[in-house]
């Protein structure tokens, strides 16, 4: 029989300081970059520091890389931030791809077929409401479903996904351009009508200043308004919800709209801000991304910054080693999969304490 | 003229991934965890087949038919059985969220299979232009000999690979285990009530471990499954796509049974592919649509089996939740 | 007496939780064969987890166990079946989806096929040896809570089980399916068991027990033997100090018809009938007790009262001081309280339902009234100032008002949702459960604050399950039996028996 005592015996803590609950965090991440480091050096033979020095000019090297490391930190947290009411609602939405990808669609189409109908002005506005009620009643639908019957949302959003794909491959073939080269190509290339107008010579500045916008709203909004408190008592327990009187199917789909809306902002943001094209592949798996963004953020929407910054910095860094060792991109996925473990594995230092048993001692006889 | 003589297998060839995911996911769910990271064992498993098969062919030595099918497996075994070992360390020895720890590791499963399905030619320093394991996909593609003999019967029940009716094996033993063995109620009971389980001395840890590993393994051979066999030894990347959530999709729609789920597997697997034999024309853009038939019908199942509350069809009722003995 | 080897002994056992809580301090206690130890103490003096010890759940940081006289070390709930100990949670561990005898195999250790026919034949022979009934075919979700609790023995029997440890076994039984499972008990012990009874209701030490210890705060403070003494010297070593155990129960004055209930009729969302043709009235001024075995109706009538539960038939009618009346039924709680009807509600789940447990105590004052004002913009200064005064005038214990409500004690949760129900000045007050799982003076607390608001003139009803205090409290007592009120009865005539007759026997009520 075994009569031994438990080496290793684990118990929940009951608080831990921030400033400890920081540097576990911050250890997390050191170790992951140097675990990533180690991998790269492995499998490329380069020497580590020129692994990081070859991240951080991916990020940083041009003025130019620094513009589309902003442009890609804003377009991630833009998706981010649409997804933290679903998430503070315990709503998974994992359709935040799909969701973008809607928004793209329906301001490519105003661009497309009102080209030269309407005045310049006239477009961005038809295509800026276009997109964002696209990206919402992309949400909507399962958000119907879920306040209605409790349908699974985290697959039915999914799913959505794969059937924004596809109507976008149909609409990009019902408008190539030219024919037979199955892609769109730039909207409007000559007339520009329906881009967003570029701050001075920079194309990424205006999506930049609306997202810092939008991260200050959601921050406003998720803490200080009546609904951003009914979305947390809804998350937190919809019977409580209930027994005070908020309607949950209501704040169910309120709060999707929302989140779809500002997926479909993103879209546009895209789409019009930046891209002027429409592709299968535009939003780039943001959507997913945006998932771990918000979580490791722990829903803040400052936090999100910091944590945006890390995943774009990381895939532009894997981008970069993997372009001058004419390797693939999808490095870049290895290497913030591991980063990820890091994070997600650390949260159990901050909410559990290990005690170890001395070996000697009166248990043992 | 809709031809269903070659209608049906190859609904069945596309299915059999579908089968394994689904199979493996159910018998991850059953102890409690949802693994959303199928996507990415898949890949990983199919990966890593394809990079122990590609040694072995780029090794220049004679291609002994055992060997070529065994070294695949068993890397692709491996490199899915280590995918199984990151969830569960994570969920559930470091009681992480389970649907975060799944995206990141799908996350991860797709970036290694594009990124060595990309680099393996450049890092291994082989000469060739790109990965086609012909020889390989020859050797799993092997045919019960007889099949060719039977007529359309014989396309229909006896034109698949051994990995196609190794699947349906696995699903009906799995499902027998489920209902019929200790084995199975323990499992069951770990996953509707780990608290339950451990009062009554059964190890949830041990049980999620191998539960999940042994699932997350058999999710891997269906990635195997459709590099060698289904795609003829071509690894291309992104190919694989979405099966590893259609197959998660499965696991509700079958209701957590695996014996169904062949049945589900080879109706979705039609679906994937009735695209291709719908005419259409000239018209492409139409063919597109036709592609979402799948995803749509994932969705209406979802709706429908959210409309069904019998106590029985309900998801184990510690599905998603992290469990420790002294919580208070 | 005569010396004995204890069938268990526990010495200077310490377990703490976080660094703060000790739950456990150098705790030691003997248990024979042949005996039922009743081991009393308030919530929070460390029973539950020092049993929790005893099955393998918690591991202790200190101290020693001994069976036999043998020191052992019990890792797990495996080792502890492997000792012979055996544990009848206050939860029960069962699946739900399982038949019993599924149940009752689980875990056993051969491997293979199972073999459901032997093992059917086992339990058999064991419920006819002890007097107990169970299906083994039935599937646990068919089953009521005391088929439940048989299917919990067996299982623990079944192992082989010569320590059975019971944790608040009879806190959801009538008192007639008390005395039953006291019955078997007793056998048990006949048959040279060691029974521990973790309880905190004094009749049942007294009637069923051989000999009592006692905990408080963690420490182990004595025993006594039974027979010796008695419930007021039981009472004051378990709270530390001399308690008056009187409820109070003011006159009803100038009580008037507040509630009127005619033929309520309530299915769940499976199609079961829960409330049938329920009729009643609720006074201002008066406490109306709610008796009944647990899943009756209680919730379903509370609920449906307070706009919460879809109702098939029947009315509800709330009666204005000046006799005029609002129809309630098919209204929400808002458009109940737009028709100007103050209504408070505690609910039995107050961590699940009434409060929220990862908010602070602001936070969950604000549940009620965050709706106040056209702002878009909730005002938190209100909230936070009523947290104040909840704190100060039900003296809760926590550190501020920004402190997540999940980390404070059962008693000090209750006090923060009855204080903010109170607050609104309701005229109807619901209670479910009030004093479940609250210590002995967080009981009283409840009961005076209960009193005050009917001297204030509200209509309150009280839904319990502790008979001794709803004949103590309550001034009508309606006894619901599976959704039917089999009778009211004056709360000063009434006595336990008859109600305890009344909750399981429908019968003669439904037929005049």
């Amino acid at each position: 029989m075994n009569k031994k005592t438990p080496l290793i015996h684990i118990t929940k803590r009951t608080d831990i300081p921030v400033s400890r609950s920081i540097l576990i965090r911050l250890a997390a991440v050191i170790i992951a970059l140097l675990v990533c480091g180690l991998i790269t050096t492995i499998v490329t033979g380069l020497n580590p520091l020129e692994v990081y020095a070859s991240m951080i000019k991916g990020s940083f090297g041009t003025k130019r890389k620094v513009w589309t490391l902003l442009q890609n930190i804003s377009m991630l947290l833009c998706i981010g931030l649409a997804l933290v009411p679903a998430f503070r609602m315990r709503f998974w939405n994992l359709g935040g791809d799909g969701q973008a990808l809607m928004g793209c669609l329906a301001a490519s189409a105003c661009m497309i077929l009102l080209n030269g109908k309407v005045s310049n002005a006239a477009l961005i506005a038809i295509e800026s409401v276009a997109a964002i009620a696209a990206g919402a009643v992309w949400a909507l639908i399962p958000a119907l479903f879920k306040a209605k019957w409790n349908t699974n949302e985290t697959l039915f959003t999914l799913m959505m996904n794969y059937v924004a794909t596809q109507i976008v491959a149909y609409f990009i073939i019902v408008w190539e351009s030219p024919k037979g080269s199955g892609s769109i190509g730039i909207i409007n290339q000559r007339t520009e009508a329906g881009w967003f107008p570029a701050i001075g010579t920079n194309k990424y500045l205006l999506n930049i200043l609306i997202v810092t916008a939008l991260t200050l709203i959601i921050f406003v909004y998720m803490k200080y308004s009546k609904h951003g408190y009914e979305i947390a008592v809804v998350g937190e327990s919809e019977r409580t919800a209930r027994y005070i009187g908020i309607k949950v199917e209501k704040v169910i789909i309120r709060t999707m709209i929302l989140s779809g809306a500002l997926c479909g902002l993103a879209g546009l943001l895209l789409c019009a801000g930046t891209n002027h094209t429409l592709t299968t592949t535009i939003v780039d798996g943001r959507g997913f991304t945006a998932v771990m963004v918000a979580w490791l953020a722990k829903f803040d929407p400052f936090v999100m910054i910091i944590t945006s910054f890390l995943l774009v910095f990381l895939g532009r860094g894997a981008n970069e080693i993997a372009t001058s060792f004419s390797l693939n991109k999808a490095f870049g996925d290895i290497l913030t999969g591991i980063i990820l473990f890091f994070i997600i594995g650390c949260e159990f230092f901050i909410n559990y304490k290990i005690n170890f048993r001395k070996s000697e001692g009166k248990e043992a006889r | 003229m809709f031809d269903i003589v070659s209608f049906i297998p190859r609904a069945i060839a596309q299915s059999i991934p579908l089968l394994l995911g689904s199979t493996g996911e159910i018998i991850t769910e059953k102890s409690g965890n949802l693994n959303l990271g199928t996507a990415g064992v898949m890949y990983v498993g199919g990966m890593c087949g394809v990079i122990g098969a590609f040694s072995y062919e780029t090794s220049g030595k004679p291609m002994n038919g055992l060997l070529s099918v065994l070294i695949p497996v068993v890397c692709c075994l491996l490199g899915s059985l280590i995918m199984g070992l990151i969830y569960c360390f994570l969920t559930v020895t470091l009681r992480a969220n389970q649907n975060v720890t799944g995206l990141a590791l799908t996350t991860f499963g797709v970036g290694f299979g594009n990124f060595f399905g990309g680099s393996l030619i450049k890092l291994s320093g082989a000469e060739v232009p790109s990965i086609i394991l012909t020889n390989t996909s020859n050797f799993f593609r092997t045919k019960l000999p007889f099949a060719d003999s039977l007529g359309w019967f014989g396309q229909i029940f006896c034109s698949y690979s051994f990995l196609a009716y190794a699947a349906i094996i696995i699903a009906i033993i799995a499902g027998r285990t489920l209902r019929k063995t200790r084995v199975g109620l323990h499992l069951r009971a770990v996953g509707e009530s780990p608290a339950t389980a451990d009062a009554a001395g059964i190890n949830v840890i041990r049980y999620k471990y191998t539960a999940t590993c042994l699932g997350s393994m058999i999710a891997g051979l269906g990635g195997l499954y459709y590099v060698m066999d289904y795609a003829n030894g071509i690894w291309s990347n992104d190919a694989f796509g979405d099966r590893g959530w259609l197959a998660i999709a499965l696991v509700i729609f079958t209701l957590w049974n695996p014996t169904t789920s062949i049945f589900a597997s080879i109706l979705f697997g039609g679906l994937y592919i009735l695209y291709i034999f719908i005419p259409t024309g000239t018209n492409l853009a139409n063919k597109e649509l036709y592609k979402m038939i799948p995803y749509v019908v994932t969705i209406i199942v979802l709706i429908i089996t959210s409309l069904r509350n019998k106590r029985e069809n309900q998801p184990p009722e510690g599905l998603g939740l992290p469990y420790f003995r002294e919580d208070r | 007496m005569e010396e004995r080897t204890p069938a268990l002994s526990m010495r200077n056992i310490t377990k703490r939780f976080g660094s703060k809580v000790i739950a456990n301090s150098d705790v030691s206690l003997d248990i024979y064969p042949g005996e039922i130890l009743a081991l009393l103490g308030e919530n929070g003096s460390g029973k539950t987890t020092l049993m929790n010890i005893l099955a393998g759940i918690y591991y202790p940081d200190e101290g020693e166990i001994l069976i036999g006289g043998k020191p052992v070390t019990i890792a797990s709930p495996k080792e502890a079946f492997n000792h012979g100990i055996g544990m009848i949670h206050q939860h029960f561990k069962l699946v739900d989806v399982l038949t019993a005898n599924e149940n009752i195999v689980l875990g056993m250790d051969k491997e293979g096929m199972l073999d459901l026919k032997t093992s059917a034949a086992r339990i058999k022979k064991i419920c006819d040896a002890y007097g107990f009934e169970v299906d083994p075919d039935e599937k646990i979700y068919d089953m009521s809570v005391s088929e439940k609790q048989t299917v919990e023995i067996v299982k623990v029997l079944y192992r082989g089980a010569e320590i059975l440890i019971l944790d608040e076994p009879t806190a959801v039984l009538t008192p007639q399916e008390s005395d039953k499972l006291f019955a078997v008990l007793r056998n048990m012990r006949n048959d040279g068991k060691s029974i521990i009874l973790i309880t905190h209701k004094m009749n049942e030490v007294l009637s069923v027990s051989d000999r009592v210890a006692i905990l408080r705060a963690g420490k182990y403070i004595c025993d006594r033997v039974t027979s010796e003494t008695n419930a007021q010297e039981l009472t004051d070593l378990m709270v530390g100090h001399k308690v008056s155990l009187n409820i109070d129960r003011p006159e009803p004055v100038n009580s008037k018809e507040r509630i009127r209930v005619k033929g309520l009729t309530v299915r769940n969302i499976d199609g079961v009938l829960k409330l049938n043709k329920v009729s009643f009235s609720a006074y201002s001024g008066e406490i109306l007790g709610i008796a009944g075995i647990a899943g009756s109706g209680q919730k379903e009538l509370l609920e449906g009262i307070a706009g919460l539960q879809p109702v098939e038939a029947g009315s509800i009618t709330y009666v204005n001081d000046d006799g005029t009346t609002e129809d309630l039924i098919g209204k929400d709680p808002l458009e109940i309280a737009a028709l100007g009807v103050s209504l408070s509600f505690v609910p039995e789940d107050r961590l699940g339902m009434g409060l929220v447990e990862n908010m602070d105590l602001a936070d969950n004052m604000m549940l009620r009234s965050y709706r106040v004002g056209k702002s878009v913009f909730t005002n938190r200064k209100d909230p936070e100032n009523l947290a104040k005064q909840v704190i100060k005038e039900l003296e809760v214990n926590t550190p501020g008002v920004h402190t997540m409500v999940r980390k404070l004690s059962g008693g000090n949760v209750q006090k923060v949702l009855v204080g903010r129900e109170i607050a609104s000045a309701p005229t109807v007050l619901l209670t479910a459960y009030a004093v479940r799982g609250l210590d002995i003076n967080s009981s009283y607390t409840i009961y005076d604050l209960i009193n005050q608001q009917k001297k204030r003139g509200v209509a309150v009803i009280y839904v319990g399950e502790d008979l001794d205090v709803l004949v103590e409290l309550c001034d009508r007592i309606l006894v619901l039996c599976d959704g039917h009120v089999s009778g009211i009865l004056d709360g000063r005539t009434a006595d336990k028996q008859t109600i305890g007759m009344m909750m399981t026997h429908i019968k003669e009520a439904a037929d005049e």
